[in-house]
């Protein structure tokens, strides 16, 4: 992980503010191209907020997030709106607890991920209330690609059921899936492997390694399962109250004294010491 | 899944519960009611006022009460399955008859001026409820696809029929110019309201839209200069065949159709101009559903920041699902001014709004189906009752409550997906989103 590498994601200086609460303070890292960032840290480290700063559900209250395409063409996220995030700048997300459209179908779910080229081949409806051919093959065209992320989620046979009647593990892989269908270049997962049994945590580590190989597409990952997160992460960024405390790979992480503290706590004639490292 | 709990747990009849709760509902029927039936004030022989108490109307009142307490808790958990009591094959012919049931209804919606040809009631009633199902069909949009509650839908169908009525009465233009205008002007009204109302949902939502329909009405009642204020605008043109006026003259339509002249020939015209206008909202709504503006209409209703981190903008998304339910509200109101002749901000209360509401949720947010059944069951239900005015409100109110218990997500509660990959299956109502949230 040199410097030289390619960063798709840069934050720099990011802090959000709550009234008075700081929720993340002065938080910096970067995340490269191709591959796996995990953020990790206790309840409560802020993790979630600076997803939502990133997918512009919050607007930043201070610093600046900047994601490159492999093209070059940079956008600044703290600038743009949520939906043009997901829209422009191909940042897909899932939500910690997950917000599938319950009541449609599986297969409708991805189509609505596909909504803007959709949109656009249907002539911003005109031609698609016509009944033009253009739109016709577009929408056999997006249910191919919706069919191939169900078959790689291993959930193609339940297409036509609604999305709420999935077993839990189940809406999380169509979360993902869903995702994948809006053609991100970073994918944010907010612990996607929250409520699956070992099992299936391993298939889903087996599916995030497949996507980051043959779609170059780049994860950012909350994860509280270190079997997730030590198998699959390139670099490992730690929180803790906002703050940022290790930035590594997964291997040094699991050595790093301030990580320990922050998550098993430390002796009490130790405190003083750790405090003064962190810089509390 | 709450079922399959409740089972094992049930007791046997619990005679000693179901009296007490009886009793418990008699009590309070006795609350409610023993000033409001108990006793009256009547004007005595010397014309001073006096009490006189009407005991066994009381009584009456608590012991249905009772009754109705007593069943209720014996039946309490006891899910009344009547499904189970039907035989296989009848099932299966309904389940048949249901799937033809749209069409039987349209075949008969398209055939009823030739049969009721002489029964101007049943065709002026037969109008009436068409307009209904267009303004319900108009509102599913708004309510029952995108999820987000109107109350001040009357507003668009007082901007159709005042545009038509204003611009036929001052410039003299013809119905069908004036028809996609008078929608045009409702969608403008449409989007008007959807930017304010933008970041709001549910409850919220519903005040503002309700506040919307009377500012509407009040403005049209107040603007004297351009509405004529309480009195309306009248003398509005009446449509004509395509240019060829309805009427007793040489060049009129029965002349130049060779027929023997008959008011009902414009009846019979208006039927069917709202039969094809309501079947154009019908065809546009169910293309809608299939094309990614409906499909994200719906994920709106399903959940609002899923839908922004798919690349929505929920904006235009809301905005648009306001202004397509407002311009079919507009082209039905544009109808009813035609069919009137003469509009007046009375027609335009806040009544209506909730009566095209109260048919969508019965007939069962989202469904076409379900709406049109429900328009005919609700108008035809006011008119049947129309003898006993005094007790139509009170009919009405207890049908609704009891639909409400029986099928609180309408009558046709299914929601049939937009797409496929393999055989055709319909979502069951208990995993779709309502409306209010």
């Amino acid at each position: 992980m040199s410097a030289s590498a390619d960063p798709i994601l840069n934050v720099e200086h990011l802090s959000m503010h709550f009234g008075g609460l700081i929720a993340v303070d002065d938080l910096s890292f970067a995340a490269q191209r191709g591959h796996i960032t995990a953020l990790i840290g206790p309840n409560g480290a802020g993790k979630t907020t600076v997803f939502n700063c990133i997918t512009g559900f919050y607007h930043p209250s201070v610093g600046m997030i900047r994601l490159a395409h492999a093209d070059g063409t940079t956008y600044l996220l703290e600038r743009l709106l949520d939906f043009r995030i997901a829209k422009l700048a191909r940042v897909a997300r899932t939500f910690q607890n997950i917000r599938l459209f319950a009541g449609m179908t599986v297969l409708e779910n991805l189509l609505v991920a596909q909504h803007n080229p959709l949109m656009r081949a249907s002539g911003l409806t005109v031609l698609g209330l016509l009944g033009l051919s253009v739109y016709r093959h577009a929408e056999s065209a997006a249910i191919d690609k919706a069919k191939f992320w169900l078959d790689r989620v291993g959930l193609i046979r339940r297409a036509d059921d609604p999305a709420g009647d999935l077993p839990y593990g189940e809406q999380r892989r169509v979360e993902i899936a869903r995702a994948m269908c809006t053609d991100p270049v970073l994918l944010c997962l907010d612990e996607p492997a929250a409520g699956l049994n070992p099992r299936e945590s391993a298939e889903l580590n087996e599916l995030l390694l497949g996507m980051r190989a043959e779609h170059k597409t780049s994860i950012l990952l909350i994860e509280h399962d270190m079997s997730v997160v030590m198998g699959i992460s390139d670099r490992v960024v730690v929180l803790d109250y906002g703050v940022k405390i290790f930035d590594g790979t997964a291997a040094d992480v699991r050595n790093d004294p301030k990580v320990i503290a922050a998550y098993l706590g430390v002796e009490d004639e130790e405190v003083e010491q750790v405090e003064a490292e962190v810089g509390l | 899944m709450s079922q399959a709990l409740e089972i094992p747990s049930r007791p046997a009849i619990d005679l000693f519960g179901a009296l007490k709760s009886g009793a418990l509902a008699a009590i309070v029927a006795f609350g409610l009611f023993s000033l409001l039936i108990g006793v009256r004030t009547d004007q005595g022989p010397t014309g001073a006022l006096q009490i006189e108490p009407r005991l066994i109307a009381l009584g009456v009142i608590c012991a249905v009460a009772f009754v109705g307490g007593f069943a209720r808790a014996l039946l309490a958990g006891e899910r009344l399955d009547f499904a189970s009591y039907v035989p296989e094959q009848i099932k299966v012919a309904a389940a048949q008859v249901g799937r033809y049931f749209g069409l039987a209804l349209l075949a008969f919606a398209l055939i009823e001026p030739v049969i009721f040809y002489n029964n101007r009631y049943i065709l002026d009633l037969g109008i009436l409820v068409l307009t209904y199902v267009m303004l319900g069909w108009g509102l599913n949009i708004v309510v029952g696809l995108a999820g987000l509650l109107d109350l001040g839908y009357v507003a668009f169908y007082a901007v159709g029929a005042y545009s038509y009525a204003l611009l036929a009465t001052s410039f003299g233009w013809s119905f069908w110019i004036c028809l996609p205008i008078a929608g045009f002007l409702a969608a403008c009204w449409g989007v008007m309201l959807g930017f304010p109302v933008l970041r709001l949902r549910g409850d919220y939502l519903a005040i503002v839209t309700l506040a919307f329909g009377e500012i509407i009405r009040l403005v049209l009642l107040n603007w004297q200069s351009l509405t004529g204020g309480p009195n309306g605008v009248s003398g509005i043109p009446r449509p004509s065949f395509f240019g060829i006026p309805f009427a007793d003259e040489e060049n009129g339509f029965a002349a130049t159709f060779g027929l023997e002249y008959s008011p009902t020939h414009r009846v019979v015209f208006l039927y069917y101009l709202i039969l094809a206008l309501a079947l154009v909202t019908n065809w546009v709504t169910l293309r809608l559903r299939r094309l990614p503006i409906g499909r994200a209409w719906e994920a709106l209703r399903e959940d609002e920041i899923a839908c922004r981190s798919l690349g929505i903008n929920t904006t235009t998304t809301k905005l648009t699902a306001f202004a397509m339910g407002a311009m079919f509200g507009g082209i039905a109101g544009s109808f009813f001014a035609t069919r009137q002749g003469f509009i007046s901000p009375e027609s335009f209360t806040f009544s209506e709004s909730a009566l095209v509401l109260a048919i969508v949720v019965l007939g069962g947010m989202g469904s076409q189906l379900g709406v049109a059944v429900a328009a005919f069951a609700m108008l035809g239900a006011f008119e049947l009752f129309r003898e006993f005015s005094q007790y139509r409100m009170l009919v009405f109110g207890l049908a609704m409550v009891l639909i409400m218990i029986w099928r609180p997500r309408g009558l046709v509660a299914t929601r049939t997906p937009s797409v496929f990959l393999g055989k055709f299956k319909e979502v069951p109502a208990e995993a779709v989103a309502e409306a209010r949230q």
